[in-house]
């Protein structure tokens, strides 16, 4: 089968389609998703740069390294940085690239709205990070509890780079959400029932409708920040009879799903690599499915466990208790599904299973914590404190990001056509996993010791001083590791591009194309007959159909319009704190690249 | 082969067209945005307020909203849901005139609804209504001004779908499609305002 589909290979890429131009005008997934990938991999350096600078602080008592003011800065950056830079757009970066391959389609549904998003990400992203330039950085912290955001209490500009940053980021976010669920809904190959997709792509569309829904509260929360700060309203000022909870409440709204958003892509990814490496088709596929859309849905019920301390009384507290203790009951059932899906399985280790499995144990850790604070009287004690540094770590770093890395080295030959180096991955894998559990596991000790979170220096004589050595040790041991995976990759890239199209013998349809793909995807569009369609037809002897000659592809033409029309958001976006005349500038920008957009052929 | 490629590529696996699938997901995302909008007025509603005009006059809906006016100026925007049909069903019988005649209709029954805000948002300043004033101004002002902003950028979208049909050729062969979404989204905006009038106006404190 696999021979069959070489033998009609076309060329991945023709040559003269590799400029600076031929990028910033590309509307093709696999470039968007490439380019997805690596900015939110160079905003996983940075942000762990700013988490570098964060444990050198906290090293010793009365450290000296950076003084409170850039600490403040920091430690809201290095959250704002991981959550919307990084761990996001990775995972958009694997929806792009992988999505229309694993469902047998071209491209998705809206190509130029797919640029629009990482360009509009993009400039998003670089406002943000600006701000450290222009005077200072966001400093109240990734949630930026009202009032301590407002003007009174924040008079620099580094609370407007937090709203109009996360306002554009939101806008592009929203875009791509809308693009994936179209795709996956609409643009399935013949046989691609809504039963028969990855778990991967169920949990794209899962992800997506969380962004569509949340998104517009946060927004809300935010324009409320943004007319207090300038256009005199007081929404949150208690002062002027604004609620500081209203904020509270608008972004939990949001920053709950959010969370799903952030590991949904994970346990995604696990579902793919773990049936691969073990040989087997995933265990109890609808459990897992239906589970990932209960946590999508019990997500919006459980935003209110973060305000326990708030004062909202014992019966609102009794209830999100009962609704977040209840998210356990889908994950539980998820991991154990991975878990019979290893059990009695030819297991081969490799590092993406290295990093699957590894997944199942640090998220599972950080599982448990999340559960423990669910409780109202155990919440409060860890409220505020380190305990609630190391839960949010292990479910992310444990979680996301493991995940993230086991379909780095799992796609790297489809998306490069060239194999991460095994011998340095295994290295890679080795001192993540040791870092990450040094530098967040004494973080338990660390908060049921009392530590308070964001504090920029502590005494000594607290009990703090070694576990706080001991993690800032662990913080080094990830950068080693993230330099091994670094070298691997460039190691990588500039070996023969020699990868089969299935080197792994994976059951899923973006395998049966070449590695990597070429511009249309597939020749002739896969008919798909199983769950596990490329074992199905290897036991069945379906050979892919032979592509009719002098067949035309449609392939949608490049445009400039996306990056134009992001430029015209960046415009409006910096308007409401230079002046408003440059906001001004931006609507006929945008105007502008609609209807070019619009009237621009695109057959 | 290139027409079975042009089918295959606006083929889908739901039958709905994409885009139209796109606005209905796009309209589900902007209930969650007025929603957000609504609740924060409402929490608000009937909150203890002391600001007065220069005339002694307490700061609070009764005394300021002008429901007879209003209620002209919803007229209008329900009429122009009216117009919307009759210009979509002009476009999927290709009777372009008629769809251009009420693709008109519709833009300057949604101009006439906004000269309407302005007026009212002007009489509220004067009265000494505004964004600072209390609670009450901060959350109508944002509400109706959001609601607003959607109704004037229907506006400019239909006018840009008129000014397109103006074209040799025209809206092109899915011009049936084009106006629906316009459509979808013009009804969407005026069943907010029905909600937002109802609250707003109608239930009293």
């Amino acid at each position: 089968m696999a021979t069959a589909a070489e033998t009609i290979a076309l060329p991945a890429e023709s040559d003269s389609d590799s400029g600076i131009w031929s990028w910033i005008t590309t509307v093709d997934h696999k470039r968007i998703g490439t380019l997805y990938a690596i900015t939110g991999f160079i905003f996983f350096l940075v942000g762990g740069f700013e988490a570098l600078l964060i444990r050198a602080q906290l090293a010793v008592p009365n450290g000296t390294v950076i003084d409170a003011s850039l600490f403040n800065q920091l430690f809201g950056v290095h959250a704002l940085t991981m959550i919307f830079l990084a761990v996001m757009p990775m995972g958009a970066g694997f929806f792009n690239y992988m999505i229309p391959l694993m469902i047998g389609a071209r491209d998705v549904a809206f190509p130029r709205l797919n640029a629009l998003s990482y360009w509009i990400f993009l400039f998003g992203a670089l406002l943000l990070s600006s701000s450290f330039l222009f005077g200072g950085a966001p400093d109240s912290g990734w949630f930026a509890y009202a009032p301590l955001t407002s003007e009174q209490f924040s008079p620099g500009h580094n609370m407007d780079f937090y709203v109009l940053g996360i306002l554009m980021l939101g806008v592009s976010s929203m875009a791509a959400a809308l693009n994936f669920a179209v795709t996956i809904i609409n643009m399935r190959a013949p046989g691609m029932t809504m039963m028969r997709l990855p778990v991967f792509v169920w949990m794209t569309l899962v992800i997506s409708f969380l962004l569509i829904l949340a998104l517009p509260p946060l927004t809300v929360a935010l324009l409320q920040l943004l007319f207090d700060r300038h256009y005199t309203t007081h929404f949150l000022d208690p002062n002027g009879g604004g609620d500081p909870l209203l904020w509270q409440h608008l972004f939990w709204t949001f920053g709950h799903p959010e969370v799903y958003v952030l590991i949904l892509p994970a346990m995604g990814i696990v579902s793919e690599t773990l049936p691969v490496f073990s040989k087997k088709p995933l265990f109890g596929y609808r459990a897992i499915v239906f589970s990932g859309m209960a946590i999508g849905f019990l997500g919006w019920a459980v935003w209110a466990h973060h305000m326990y301390t708030t004062g909202l009384g014992p019966v609102q507290r009794s209830i999100f208790a009962g609704t977040t203790m209840t998210i356990g009951i889908p994950t539980g059932i998820k991991i154990f599904n991975w878990l019979a899906t290893m059990y009695g399985g030819s297991i081969r280790f490799t590092t993406s299973m290295y990093f699957a499995v590894a997944f199942l144990a640090t998220f599972t850790i950080g599982g448990i914590s999340g559960v423990m604070h669910a409780s109202p009287p155990i919440d409060t004690q860890q409220q505020d404190t380190y305990w609630i540094v190391a839960h949010i770590h292990y479910v992310l770093m444990g979680g996301a990001v493991m995940g993230i890395f086991s379909g780095i080295y799992y796609w790297f030959p489809k998306m490069t056509g060239r194999f991460l180096d095994e011998g340095l991955g295994k290295l890679h894998f080795w001192l993540f996993f040791i870092g990450i559990n040094m530098t967040f596991f004494p973080m338990h000790f660390l908060g049921t010791a009392g530590m308070p979170r964001r504090i920029y220096t502590y005494d000594s004589g607290l009990g703090w001083d070694f576990w706080n050595m001991f993690a800032t040790i662990g913080s080094l041991v990830i950068t080693v590791a993230l330099l091994v995976f670094i070298l691997n990759f460039f190691r990588s890239m500039r070996t023969e591009q020699n990868a089969p199209n299935n080197p792994w013998d994976a059951p899923g349809l973006e395998w049966a194309t070449t590695s990597p793909p070429p511009e249309h995807d597939f020749d002739v569009i896969p008919e798909v007959r199983d769950r596990d369609p490329l074992w199905y037809d290897r036991d069945n002897g379906h050979t892919p159909a032979e592509p009719v000659s002098g067949t035309h592809i449609h392939l949608p033409p490049p445009s400039y319009y996306p990056i134009l029309m992001a430029l015209g958001t960046l415009l409006l976006a910096v308007g409401p704190m230079t002046h408003l005349a440059i906001t001004a500038l931006g609507i006929p920008v945008i105007i502008y690249s609609i209807w070019g957009w619009a009237l621009e052929p695109t057959d | 082969m290139a027409a079975a490629a042009q089918i295959e590529h606006h083929a889908s696996s739901t039958g709905t067209d994409n885009r139209k699938l796109l606005m209905w997901i796009f309209l589900g995302s902007e209930c969650l945005f007025f929603g957000s909008l609504l609740a924060t007025y409402l929490i608000f509603k009937g909150e203890p307020t002391t600001a007065t005009n220069d005339h002694g006059l307490l700061m609070i809906p009764a005394n300021i909203l002008d429901i007879p006016i209003t209620s002209q100026s919803t007229f209008v925007l329900l009429m122009s849901s009216l117009t919307m049909v009759l210009a979509v069903y002009g476009a999927q019988t290709n009777r372009l005139k008629m769809m251009k005649l009420w693709l008109l209709a519709t833009m300057l029954l949604g101009l006439v609804f906004l000269g309407y805000q302005v007026f009212e948002f002007t009489t509220f300043g004067n009265e000494g209504l505004n964004l600072s004033t209390n609670q009450f101004g901060a959350s109508f002002f944002m509400l109706t001004g959001f609601h607003g902003a959607h109704v004037g950028i229907g506006v400019l979208y239909l006018g840009s779908l008129l000014l397109a049909s103006f074209r040799r050729s025209g809206l092109g062969p899915e011009a049936g499609v084009h106006v629906e979404l316009a459509g979808l989204y013009w009804h969407f905006v005026d069943i907010v305002w029905i909600v937002l009038f109802t609250v707003i106006y109608l239930i009293p404190a």
